[in-house]
């Protein structure tokens, strides 16, 4: 999933401070599992942003809305109604559907309310981590499932670096060397002989070395 | 000055705290009538929101109360409504209201008289903190230290 954390409440209040209707848009998608922008996160700012500005002597109306997903176009539409009582809107979905909803309704100011930190997986409750870079061309075919690209902290395709000791990441002692992880898991799997091959330098144009990327489906697009 | 009576929402779990409030008034104990009490299932079943919601509906102060540590019927609710209030502490905090009008007790289905105590101990903080500000805009200070 793509992860978020909410944005430090002063910054937020900042953005909105001048405006007096506000809608606030959650998604039910990845912000929700990563309980930075779902239905839930969005009662609760609403709520916190009420009492700063009533408390302030300056009340604010607050729209509260979740969508089903705030980078599709479809559910965006959704908002449309509600957008002339607005004059400003606050998202709290990952960037793609603050941006979404920037794009489809240009007249109206969009805020964000959460910080997009990175495409993770769940360790344990309320606690997750940096799985996938989105290099566009995966590696975990012969790392034995686990990502160097994003779990080492040099993106070393022919690891570990000098830097690991006891399975741990010089950078920081709470992240695993992503290349003892892979030793580890290939000694399991009886696949050892799969560590002495090279892995040749990476095409990174696949990757953001290639500037904004783009996925063109003919047989889907219309 | 007019006279403050605060409002303050108890939210008590069924198996301890609840219970204990039972218990302090069998034993016919005294404690401000201030205390709305809402019986939960347990501590951990309070989210975030129905502390907030309060606040924000106007009260003046909200008292999360479970059972001790390690005595939770549901194992551990009492530590994630512990967990829960820290985070709405530091949200109140973040908007200027401060964190202290609300808190977390915890007790065993027989301390009455600790319900008593807390509920007047809060009583009285929340009272010395005045109204809450939602409730009269600016005019923050306008009730304190009346009651």
């Amino acid at each position: 999933m793509i992860t978020a954390e909410r944005k430090p409440m002063e910054e937020i209040i900042g953005s909105v401070s001048p405006y007096r209707r506000i809608l606030l848009v959650g998604c039910n998608e990845c912000v929700t599992v990563c309980a930075a922008g779902g239905r839930k996160e969005v009662g609760l700012l609403a709520s916190a942003l009420k009492m700063h500005f009533a408390k302030e002597g300056n009340p604010v109306e607050i729209e509260e809305v979740t969508l089903e997903r705030q980078c599709d176009p479809e559910y965006v539409e959704e908002l449309l109604p509600r957008m002339d009582q607005a004059d400003a809107v606050l998202s709290m979905a990952c960037g793609c559907g603050a941006q979404e909803v920037a794009r489809r309704y240009k007249e109206k100011p969009v805020f964000p309310a959460v910080n997009t930190r990175f495409m993770g997986a769940s360790e344990r409750q309320g606690v997750w981590a940096e799985r996938c870079a989105g290099c566009g061309n995966c590696v975990l075919g012969i790392t034995a499932g686990v990502c160097p690209i994003a779990r080492c902290s040099k993106q070393l395709l022919n690891g570990p670096c000098g830097g690991s000791t006891s399975g741990k990441c010089e950078v920081d002692p709470d992240i695993d060397c992503a290349w003892q992880l892979i030793w580890d898991r290939l000694k399991a799997l009886g696949m050892q002989e799969r560590y002495e091959d090279n892995i040749p330098a990476k095409d990174w144009r696949t990757g953001r070395g290639g500037g904004p990327r783009r996925i063109v489906r003919e047989d889907l697009a219309s | 000055m007019e006279t403050f009576e605060p409002v303050i929402v108890a939210f008590c779990c069924h198996y301890c705290a609840y219970t204990a409030a039972d218990m302090a008034g069998s034993m016919r104990l005294h404690y401000p009538p201030n205390v709305k009490i809402i019986r939960v299932p347990c501590s951990g079943k309070v989210d975030a929101i129905h502390i907030m919601k309060a606040l924000e509906k106007g009260a003046d102060g909200v008292i999360v109360a479970g059972c001790l540590e390690g005595d939770c019927h549901f194992k551990n609710g009492n530590i994630r409504a512990a967990h829960r209030v820290d985070s709405v502490r530091k949200i109140l905090g973040d908007i200027g209201m401060g964190g202290d009008r609300v808190e977390m007790f915890t007790m065993s289905a027989g301390m009455g008289e600790r319900f008593a105590l807390v509920a007047t101990e809060f009583t009285e903080k929340i009272c010395k903190l005045g109204a809450n500000p939602v409730k009269s805009g600016t005019d923050m200070g306008m009730h304190q230290a009346a009651c």
